[in-house]
């Protein structure tokens, strides 16, 4: 094996929880399922232990791959493994699917023990704190009482956040990285946009749609594509296609023109394939309902005062739709509390996406803050 | 990345063997556990020695990408931004001491960002190479533009765009109602007394504001 390598064969576990969990809405999900996937060895006091939340469409499928033939491996396989920023030589990690998810865990599509039916429209409206709260009852199931680091991108570094914030005691280092304190109108417009296409498309049924033997691809499709756009900067589109054209002459058609339009279609018709379209209503949502400082008069500050761990924050200059602006607004909060935290602001063409590409210099700052974590006796 | 930085001319000095002695001087303006902001951090080396020695609570304001990373590696906090943009994003009197070593000449925002200082700080403090220094003044009668150990850069590569004399800097103080609390010039590390503007090579500047 070389230093950089592989955690190799990995397979996902599901814990089961019976105890109701009341949402942050007031609706009580009676019982529900995580599945999840781990890396590494818990040590013998269990202090090595890392989160990985996921973003919008993410899964517990972190690293890894299933099979040897699988193409892909998990979504965030350069960053974790033995030898690699994420340590699993030293580190035990954990990637578990959110709540509403469509990758194992309870969500929409999921049967409904009371209903012998998918819960559909019925599967409540999920927040970042209702996530935090679940992974906490799994931490528990795993004896894990505190984590090393809670590590996050996009709406996983809001989740890392909240943890922060919910669980000040659990929480020895979080890493936000490409996240905000809140989004803004325009962030959240996109993600109206992306619902409206899905709730509009005529196989919706409100939500409802497993019973008729369809689903929404049409929307998903469209609210993928949609969210595409935004997650790259236009240097990196222009850089990736520019004007190419797809075939030798212009048709003066609405078929595919541009190489542009090939990609986008491609990525939507992949996602539509796989993605659950209730799934994506929701996490948008959660994304749109994350604000902590709304309880305290929009005061982050204020907000953030609950927290103790020990922070990394990380954005990249083209990044607009999680611009550099939004988290230095969480390290300023984090400076007014006298919290421990660095923040890198890194160079980077690749917008909102840089932060699942292997840059080195990212990765070398992720790498030597996770090195400097000690805990349980041996650093 | 630019190699003509602020950040990097830090790192440079950072090389000089009179830096610690530099650093040494600085802490004596802070108190233990003292709440410190430097700015141009470089590697983090003199938050570092302070925490080392005075267990300060320390933040590195840095802007090239190796020395953040570097600041990462030493575990001192570091706040990646250019200071030319100001320090809006520290609330007014929140540090004990905001630090800027040896990085004022390199600034093109000088007056900016020592007014910003002491808005952020309580107290600040300010070193910068002497340009009255008498090793730059013969060079400059021979027909060069000087070069030294605490200048060590050609008129083309330089990041320097702000250079002065103490006598300069008094006058800016004076002009901008700063109040000079202490000032302490050396040459070699060691303090200099006798014609300060001619015979110190790094001046240093306890400042606060005049109120």
């Amino acid at each position: 094996m070389s230093e950089l390598s592989s955690v190799g064969i990995v397979a996902p576990q599901t814990a089961h929880f019976s105890e109701p969990l009341t949402l942050k809405s007031g609706a009580v999900l009676p019982a529900y399922d995580l599945v999840f996937e781990t890396y590494g060895t818990l040590n013998a006091d269990k202090s090595n232990a890392v989160l990985i939340c996921h973003a919008l469409s993410g899964t517990h499928h972190v690293a890894g791959k299933y099979r040897e033939d699988d193409k892909y491996p998990g979504w965030w396989d350069n960053m974790i493994g033995p030898g690699k920023p994420l340590d699993t030589n030293r580190f035990f990690v954990i990637g578990v699917n959110n709540l509403g998810g469509c990758s194992g865990s309870t969500g929409p599509k999921t049967i409904n023990p009371a209903t012998g039916k998918p819960w559909g429209s019925a599967f409540p409206v999920v927040t970042v704190d209702d996530w935090v709260a679940s992974q906490a009852r799994l931490a528990d199931y795993l004896g894990i009482e505190s984590f090393a680091a809670i590590v996050g991108g996009s709406l996983g570094g809001m989740q890392a956040l909240q943890w922060a914030l919910t669980y000040p005691d659990r929480v020895k280092n979080a890493l936000v990285i490409a996240a905000a304190p809140n989004l803004t109108a325009q962030n959240m417009a996109f993600n109206e946009v992306a619902r409206q296409a899905i709730i509009t498309d005529p196989e919706f049924y409100g939500g409802d749609y497993y019973e008729h033997g369809v689903v929404p691809r049409r929307g998903l499709r469209i609210a993928r594509m949609l969210g595409h756009i935004t997650y790259l900067s236009d240097d990196a589109m222009g850089a990736k296609f520019g004007r190419k054209m797809k075939h030798d002459e212009i048709k003066y058609s609405f078929d595919v023109e541009f190489e542009m339009e090939s990609y986008l279609r491609y990525q939507g018709d992949k996602f539509a394939e796989t993605f659950d379209a209730n799934t994506y209503l929701r996490m948008t949502r959660a994304l749109d309902y994350f604000d902590p400082a709304v309880e305290f008069n929009g005061d982050l500050s204020a907000a953030l005062a609950k927290a103790k761990a020990d922070f990394l924050v990380v954005s990249f200059t083209s990044d607009w739709r999680f611009s550099t602006g939004r988290s230095r607004e969480i390290v300023k909060a984090l400076l007014d509390n006298e919290l421990t935290v660095s923040y890198a602001e890194l160079t980077a063409a690749h917008g909102h996406d840089a932060f699942l590409m292997p840059d080195p210099h990212y990765h070398a700052v992720v790498r030597a803050y996770l090195e400097n974590i000690e805990f349980g006796g041996a650093k | 990345m630019s190699t003509h930085t602020p950040a990097q001319a830090h790192t440079h000095f950072a090389e000089a063997a009179s830096e610690r002695r530099d650093f040494a001087a600085i802490a004596r303006w802070v108190a233990p556990g003292a709440k410190v902001l430097d700015l141009g951090c470089g590697d983090g080396a003199l938050l570092g020695y302070l925490r080392d020695t005075l267990n300060v609570r320390g933040y590195g304001v840095e802007r090239a990408d190796a020395n953040v990373l570097a600041c990462v590696k030493n575990g001192v906090n570091v706040i990646q931004m250019d200071l030319e943009a100001g320090l809006s994003g520290f609330e007014a009197q929140s540090f004990d001491v905001v630090i800027l070593s040896q990085t004022l000449q390199a600034m093109h925002n000088t007056e900016g960002i020592v007014m910003d200082m002491l808005r952020v700080g309580k107290e600040v403090v300010v070193t910068f190479p002497n340009f009255g220094y008498w090793r730059h003044r013969i060079q400059l009668i021979t027909g060069n533009m000087p070069v030294s150990r605490n200048l060590p850069y050609q008129w083309y590569d330089t990041p320097n765009v702000h250079l002065c004399t103490i006598s300069d800097f008094d006058n800016f103080c004076r002009d901008h109602n700063i109040r000079v609390t202490e000032r302490l010039v050396l040459t070699d590390g060691k303090p200099v007394s006798l014609l300060p503007n001619i015979l110190g090579s790094l001046a240093m500047y306890r400042l606060g504001n005049n109120t």
